[in-house]
């Protein structure tokens, strides 16, 4: 299945992408997941993505948790604790 | 009730006229403006850049103007939100609550400011004689959220 995947703030800048269409093999099916295939990637993505890393994750734009689960089709956005107003 | 995100400057005078226009039921407004100021963590700030979540973050603001209609008695709300390349003295943030009385429209005009410092996807870029650096979220921020679910 693919999925949206969108990028903010720092963490765009950092891994050099926005957003991007994202082919996901079987059996990643949670935000969790997600995060982690992604940081197969390499070290940019490791480090972009990793534990020590405070970020913030949206499922089709509603705040996720690890456990939130990703299905065929959703917009999942990774950013940094916010810092408006 | 509405929110906008916007690069255009706003006119405060004319957004409160705007939002009390005609309502003899209003007795109170209250309204906080958010300023860049030039100095942040002891550097000079040349120019402050904001990005925000397109769609998202409009949801996001009208789920906190609703969480602060249940719980307080208001007539209307209205938030601006700038983005975009901002510098020192521009206006970044406009909250307006009007209701009936004034407690009602100071506390949930602080309580959707509160809401909206840590939960609305906006994030602050500085250019400062340092470089550019992505502002850091504070833990106070945090703080002045958590006081209001503490039920008090």
């Amino acid at each position: 299945m693919s999925v949206k995947v969108l990028f903010f703030a720092s963490l765009r800048e950092q891994l050099g992408v926005g957003a991007e269409e994202c082919e996901l093999p079987g059996g990643v099916a949670t935000v969790a997941a997600l995060r982690a295939h992604l940081m197969t990637r390499g070290e940019a993505w490791q480090l972009a993505l990793g534990e020590k890393r405070a970020l913030r994750v949206a499922v089709n734009q509603d705040m996720a948790k690890a456990e939130t689960c990703v299905k065929a089709g959703d917009e999942v956005a990774f950013f940094p604790p916010v810092t408006g107003g | 009730m509405s929110v906008r995100v916007q690069l255009a400057d706003f006119d405060v005078g004319a957004e409160i006229l705007a939002l009390r226009r005609g309502n003899p039921k209003i007795g109170a407004i209250a309204s906080f403006i958010g300023l860049v100021r030039d100095i942040n963590e002891g550097d000079d700030v040349a120019v402050m850049t904001l990005e925000h979540y397109p769609g998202m973050t409009e949801k996001a603001l009208e789920a906190i103007v609703v969480r602060a209609r249940e719980r307080w008695d208001i007539l209307d709300a209205l938030v601006v939100h700038r983005i975009g390349a901002l510098r020192p003295t521009d206006q970044i943030v406009l909250v307006v609550v009007s209701s009936a009385h004034r407690g009602e429209a100071f506390a949930a005009c602080e309580f959707i400011m509160d809401y909206l410092k840590t939960e609305a996807p906006f994030w602050k870029k500085e250019q400062t004689d340092k470089g550019g650096r992505w502002v850091e979220a504070r833990a106070s921020d945090e703080d002045a959220t958590a006081r209001w679910k503490a039920g008090s």
